[in-house]
């Protein structure tokens, strides 16, 4: 057991108290949010020590900390830092903008971060439920109409999902007896050697946890939370629960999939399917429902269920077949990387526009490319990074992807996702349009602070750099691929 | 008759169930909110009834189920608190009422 291995949790959460008893001290903003960023600078620092290490398990097996999951870290951190500069000027609603909401971010990211490493079920549901009932306070946390109602109905179905979870893994411990998931594996092989592995229990049990985890990665049947919840919570929040709740769950799913339940083989392929039907499925979705949306956020919340569509590709890349698996994982933390900076950016800019013109509306973006060029050239970065043109990460990310499911033979799943991606260049490029050659509604510029604007050069600067010399992320991901525990 | 593991798995089931009736039945939050927590139970009786039976040294189940009543009695503070928020708003907690945000 050694304690330096959570170094980046503990110091994080460390500074969640830190930043809690500032509160009660001062109510300057600027105070809150440099000790915010310092802390997450020091995370960052301990994770980048543990980068270089060898993946090691601790406390018992129950985490693991390989280059894996400190890159989910990294992505949680980066995240972390979009946001807070992001929420630095909510403006409009500026009062309710205190300590209590930099530290309830700052305790879900250390939940986020140790999901990433979890491996032991007691660990896995204890992580999600720490950022998740972070999450639905913060998503309330404006106590007006919407973001009470986007609060509440996001506790409900959380609540729902994580129970359905926990009842799947009490089936999956009662069949296996072990909650450590290296030792469900070994138990599952050997049941199946005995020719057991057919039993409806612990098939059931299997079901339980995939629709739990659906929830979390905003997968298809249990979707539906997703465009209201985006919409009704603080936008800082929307963009932050969008990439990196989404980013662990994954990472949550990979290991709990390919670790424990990967084999026997044929298991390994019977997961890929149904990922493969699940992935079809949410980008439909997704992209035919976002077409139809007026209001911005909420394009933005389909945009993100037609992402975690593709993003499923990858995961039904990686349980096809263990020889090209760590290809497919590698492609799969890429994207999760892109997709953070591209979509915390996108939400960046909404930020800055909404707290001029007070409105969501999709049709307030007219004439933005007069009003605000520097913020509508951003959001176009974004816009154009999440459809996949060059020269932005999104492009390498989804190139990266499919490449690793055509490998894997799953050529028909990659033909479905190139058309998804076509419809989704209609809405992508309709706001594009509206902002550059549309007629502004007025002609008074959108101000923006210095926060918003650097966290929108951050992470449009790392597009860019994504986009014209991948060979930077390509090499560490590929670490993280290969070092899964 | 000696109760064993089934009954205890068939009692969780049933209690499941009836959570999740609960939960997609009824229109109060606070009941909604009861069903939830039914189906937590459920699944702490499960594991508890798998520790005892099947892995009688180990207390892994029970352990399990001690973390999830911790998670539990957060959630429904958490809960109850938002829906204060929402019956200051809207002076009603039905949920079929609360749907100022669809499709």
């Amino acid at each position: 057991m050694n304690l330096w291995l959570l170094a980046p949790e503990l110091s994080l959460f460390f500074t969640a108290v830190v930043v809690l008893l500032l509160g009660l001290a001062s109510s300057r903003r600027g105070i809150v949010i440099g000790v915010s960023l310092l802390g997450v600078l020091v995370s960052f620092v301990f994770a980048a020590f543990l980068w270089s290490g060898t993946p090691q398990a601790t406390f018992n097996g129950m985490l693991s900390v390989d280059q894996f999951a400190v890159f989910f870290k990294f992505i949680v951190l980066a995240a972390l830092v979009l946001v807070i500069l992001a929420s630095a000027d909510y403006d409009y609603k500026v009062e309710q903008v205190r300590a209590e909401y930099f530290t309830l971010i700052l305790i879900s990211a250390v939940g986020l971060m140790l999901l990433s490493s979890a491996r032991e079920l007691i660990t896995i549901y204890v992580s999600l439920e720490m950022s998740s009932i972070s999450l639905y306070v913060l998503a309330g946390f404006l106590r007006d109409r919407r973001s009470s109602e986007a609060g509440l109905k996001y506790l409900l179905l959380g609540s729902v999902a994580s129970a359905t979870l926990l009842y799947g893994m009490s089936f999956v411990y009662g069949l296996t007896g072990k909650t450590e998931l290296g030792q469900i594996a070994s138990a599952i092989q050997s049941l199946s050697l005995s020719g057991l592995l057919d039993n409806p229990a612990l098939l059931l049990g299997l079901v339980l946890v995939a629709g739990g985890f659906g929830f979390k990665i905003s997968s298809f049947p249990f979707q539906m939370w997703v465009p209201d919840v985006y919409e009704g919570a603080p936008t800082p929040i929307t963009g932050y629960l969008s990439v990196a709740s989404k980013a662990a769950g994954f990472a949550a799913v990979m290991r709990i999939f390919y670790d424990a339940f990967g084999a026997p083989s044929w298991l390994g392929q019977n997961w890929g399917l149904l990922f493969a039907g699940l992935s079809i499925a949410t980008m439909t979705v997704g992209n035919i429902v976002a077409t139809a949306q007026a209001n911005i956020k909420r394009m933005m919340a389909y945009s993100s269920i037609a992402q975690a569509g593709y993003i499923m590709v990858g995961l039904a890349a990686v349980s096809m077949g263990q020889s090209v698996a760590p290809a497919a994982r590698s492609a799969l933390a890429f994207f999760l990387a892109s997709y953070t900076l591209t979509n915390m950016g996108a939400f960046v800019a909404i930020i800055a526009f909404s707290n001029k013109t007070n409105s969501d509306l999709i049709v307030d973006y007219s004439g933005m490319g007069r009003r605000a060029p520097l913020l509508a050239l951003g959001l176009t970065l974004c816009l154009v990074s999440l459809l996949g043109l060059p020269p932005t990460a999104g492009l390498i990310a989804k190139v990266y992807i499919f490449n690793a499911a055509v490998q894997q033979g799953l050529l028909w799943l990659v033909i479905v996702a190139v058309l998804n991606t076509v419809v989704s260049a209609y809405y992508y490029l309709r706001v594009v349009k509206l902002m550059w050659l549309g007629n502004p509604v007025s002609e008074e510029p959108v101000p923006s602070s210095a926060a918003l604007r650097t966290a929108l050069f951050l992470a449009c600067a790392g597009i860019l750099l994504l986009g014209i010399v991948p060979d930077l992320l390509v090499r560490l991901s590929e670490t993280a691929g290969h070092s899964l525990l | 008759m000696t109760v064993g593991l089934q009954h205890y798995v068939v009692l969780s089931a049933i209690l499941f169930s009836i959570g999740l009736y609960g939960t997609l039945g009824r229109r109060n939050a606070i009941v909604v909110l009861m069903g939830i927590e039914l189906m937590l139970n459920a699944a702490n009786i499960s594991l508890v009834a798998f520790s005892r039976y099947l892995t009688p040294p180990a207390l892994t189940g029970q352990v399990f189920a001690l973390f999830v009543i911790v998670v539990a009695a957060a959630e429904a503070a958490v809960a109850l608190a938002i829906i204060m928020t929402i019956y200051r708003n809207r002076r009603t907690i039905e949920v079929d009422k609360i749907d100022l945000m669809k499709w």
